[in-house]
């Protein structure tokens, strides 16, 4: 008997579907992902399966759990069933621990919520759980409050909850994705590790393909609030068959055509940058250079001190040693008309298109904000000719000027962003996990776009990730930073085939990457 | 949204009677006639006659005149000289943040109200001063609404991309910042002019806002405290004046606030 059962769901808020006809199954010792892309509904299902939808939905079809109907549960019995029978973590750890409350005392109110236990058993049965999932005493004692954990850890705490009182079905709606890559790779190895001691069931909410591909028994591919395509995760993954899980597999391998650079003098040279935030030291003599027409892969993990590093980089904040030249002057001593002059030649895209883009202005007035660095002010019958060839170059048309940011998705604004950058002709562009927010399909786009524009202008880039996986196919070199300090750089291809560096080898190894995790499987069952 | 509705009635219906008493009162609110002082509820004087005879319907339009200017220009005056201060301690940070900031403390450090009477006391007596004595001590509220939404927005990176194009701290300041902000000062100030309003009336019940014979709702307060036991109405009247453009005031900024907040 299936622990859960989704049969026919269809959820509606107002007139506006959000989930249609949509049934799956999760079985004990089972590992079931519900893949999609933001807007897909794969969250609707899985508040739908705890019983958590808001009131505003309206909602059809049966979902059952360890054989009761949810329908018929009223709200006593749905809170004994949830914990007890079916649980769940969420993407943020952060907001979903109470951040005033001891984390053993959480673990241990989530214990005592649904067995008759004294409070000195369920604060040991909390120290036994907390253990389990990876925090023993001695790594952090249950008298820790929230905000003294990584963000890891917080993930291993709200596990912890979850599992608690000992649940048949597990529901993680993207339970890595606010996490590094390392600790990803810790975190996922957990969840295996207790569905396969356990036999619980686990539903893994996600939009990462290489992520699933690691751990999913059975695949279940949404689109715009319906199902697209599921079956066994290799053979789903190795053979799509339906034309938008092909895109979306072709998307997460997608490697954008690029030319090798030709060899030439370096444009950025960073000379031993170093910045400190009191006493931190962010960046610890940072050196490296960006050559003509290259792409220079700057990766790291949170707190490597590559966002530090970046405005240092881009004379946003002066670091408090070093040097950083472009074309040989330097942009950090540089004032007035000749630090006009030097930004014309480095211009930025940063991570999230809603936040760089401000939400007053009009496309065309943020587009041409960067013609303020030209010696000679234009009239706005040329401004508006260098918008529109600028929206052009981006794949954006001219009447798209005149609207606000607001009114475009998240792909169309972060082209938007490029169109900012290249309005000046820029020889560098400094690229922030410039695709990091965005969705496979439109992630490759933007990829695309980014090599073609490099081939027709002749651009370098600087691109900033923590995605070793997306490195490989854009970067010609990589420079690994951590906790400040650079601890490796040299040809892309070289650095991953035989990384030198202890920590990029864990990075490497931490990557979750389609193809391998693929390969791993065939091997496992050959 | 009720808070809105009720809040923007209350205040529509003060400034038209402020409006229309610029054109016409029923009576010459400085016209004294003892011989008809103390006049009841009537239909020649609805709200009936004051110790000197003067209509008190006529006083309340005039004096709802009064209160508003007072309050308006108040609040006016603080916004121009407390915005910018607050936008550029959060541009520049540092000492000047520091110093804009440190003054702000030591001006809430003292009782509002009571500086106000001190400031008006020393510069004397007027609307003028009313006006400056109140802005005084709206300034640091202002420079701190201001200083801590933008201090949010310095951080974003539509603004570091405006650096990135070569704008100065001040362009940035007042081309990405202020508009960004706009709608949370607006919400403020309207906090800000029920609190001015009740200001502006304690100033003239103490004498020192502006002065006779121009009818204030705060004076007629203070006017009316010998004859409570006579004629209660000289009292109530203004009084509920009073207390129904505060409240008005005060429903208007909570209800914008509220909607602002999507979280609300």
């Amino acid at each position: 008997m299936s622990l859960l059962s989704i049969e026919g769901l269809t959820v509606a808020y107002g007139g506006q579907v959000a989930v249609r006809d949509v049934s799956l199954a999760v079985a004990p010792g089972e590992i079931i992902a519900l893949v999609g892309e933001s807007g897909s509904g794969k969250s609707t299902v899985a508040l739908a399966a705890m019983g958590l939808l808001p009131g505003s939905a309206t909602t059809g079809g049966r979902i059952t759990v360890a054989g009761q109907a949810l329908d018929r549960l009223g709200p006593r019995d749905l809170d004994r069933l949830r914990g007890r029978t079916v649980s769940m973590i969420f993407q943020e750890p952060l907001t979903a621990l109470n951040p005033a409350m001891r984390i053993g005392a959480q673990v241990a109110e989530a214990i005592r919520l649904h067995g008759r236990v004294s409070r000195r058993e369920a604060d040991a049965r909390a120290g036994e759980v907390l253990a389990r999932v990876g925090l023993p005493a001695e790594v952090a004692p249950p008298s820790r409050y929230p905000h003294e954990l990584s963000g890891g850890q917080r993930q291993r705490v709200a596990i912890a909850i979850a599992i608690a009182a000992g649940p048949d079905l597990l529901i993680a709606d993207e339970p890595t994705t606010a996490l590094d890559v390392t600790t990803q790779a810790h975190v996922l190895a957990l969840l295996r590790r207790l569905v396969a001691e356990d036999g619980m069931g686990l539903l893994l909410v996600s939009h990462d393909l290489a992520v699933v591909a690691g751990m999913a028994d059975r695949i279940f591919v949404m689109k715009d609030g319906a199902l697209v395509e599921e079956g066994p995760a290799a053979g789903l993954l190795a053979d799509p068959r339906q034309p938008y899980t092909r895109t979306l597999v072709a998307s997460a391998r997608h490697r954008p055509a690029r030319a090798a650079p030709p060899e030439s003098a370096p444009l950025l040279e960073v000379c031993g940058v170093s910045r400190r935030h009191g006493a931190l030291l962010a960046v610890d003599d940072a050196s490296f250079t960006v050559g003509r027409g290259e792409t220079v892969g700057l990766v790291g993990e949170s707190g490597s001190g590559k966002t530090t590093l970046l405005r240092t980089i881009l004379a946003l904040d002066p670091p408090q040693a070093g040097d950083v030249l472009l074309g040989g002057e330097s942009i950090v001593q540089a004032r007035g008309a000749a630090l006009r002059r030097l930004r014309r030649n480095v211009q930025a895209v940063f991570q999230d298109p809603g936040g760089s883009l401000d939400p007053r202005h009009r496309v065309e007035r943020i587009v041409a904000e960067p013609l303020h660095l030209l010696d000679q002010r234009i009239d706005p019958a040329e401004r508006r000719r260098r918008v529109e060839q600028a929206l052009g170059q981006v794949g954006l048309s001219g009447a798209d000027a005149d609207r606000f940011p607001h009114q475009f998705s998240g792909g169309q604004r972060q082209r938007i962003a490029i169109a900012r950058a290249l309005i000046v002709e820029p020889a560098l562009v400094v690229l922030d996990e410039a695709v990091s927010a965005l969705d496979v399909s439109v992630r490759a786009g933007i990829l695309d776009l980014l090599a073609d524009l490099s081939a027709r202008l002749g651009l370098s880039y600087l691109f900033v990730s923590h995605d070793l996986a997306m490195m490989r196919h854009v970067a010609d070199r990589l420079v690994v930073l951590r906790k400040g300090r650079i601890v490796e750089q040299g040809r892309t291809a070289d650095i991953l085939a035989r990384p030198a560096h202890a920590y990029t080898a864990e990075l490497l190894a931490a990557t979750p990457d389609l193809d391998a995790a693929l390969a791993r499987r065939a091997a496992a069952q050959a | 949204m009720r808070a809105i509705v009720i809040g923007g009635a209350l205040i529509a219906l003060a400034a038209g009677v402020a409006l229309l008493s610029l054109l016409w009162t029923p009576y010459d609110v400085t016209a004294v006639d003892v011989a008809r002082k103390l006049l009841p509820i009537s239909a020649a004087h609805p709200l009936g006659t004051d110790q000197l005879g003067r209509d008190l319907l006529s006083m309340i339009m005039a004096g709802a005149q009064v209160s508003l200017a007072v309050s308006l220009l108040a609040v006016a005056t603080a916004l121009a000289v407390g915005v910018p201060l607050g936008l550029a301690a959060a541009a520049l940070g540092g000492w000047a943040d520091e110093a804009v900031m440190r003054s702000g403390d030591v001006l809430f450090a003292f009782p509002s109200l009571l500086l106000a009477i001190l400031l008006a006391a020393v510069l004397g007596p007027g609307a003028a001063n009313a006006v400056l004595a109140i802005a005084l001590f709206n300034v640091p509220v202002f420079a701190r609404v201001a200083r801590g939404a933008a201090m949010g927005l310095w951080r974003r990176d539509f603004i570091a991309a405006a650096r990135l194009a070569g704008k100065s701290r001040a362009a940035i300041s007042i081309e990405h910042v202020l508009p960004n902000i706009a709608a949370i000062l607006g919400v403020q100030a309207t906090i800000q002019l029920s609190l001015a309003l009740l200001a502006e009336a304690g100033l003239s019940y103490v004498g020192l806002g502006v002065q006779p014979p121009a009818p204030s709702w705060g004076r007629m307060l203070a006017e009316a405290q010998t004859l409570i036991g006579t004629a209660p109405r000289l009292a109530i009247v203004p009084g509920c004046a009073i207390l129904l453009v505060v409240l008005g005031f005060a429903l208007l900024g909570d209800g914008l606030r509220d909607r602002m907040d999507p979280r609300g």
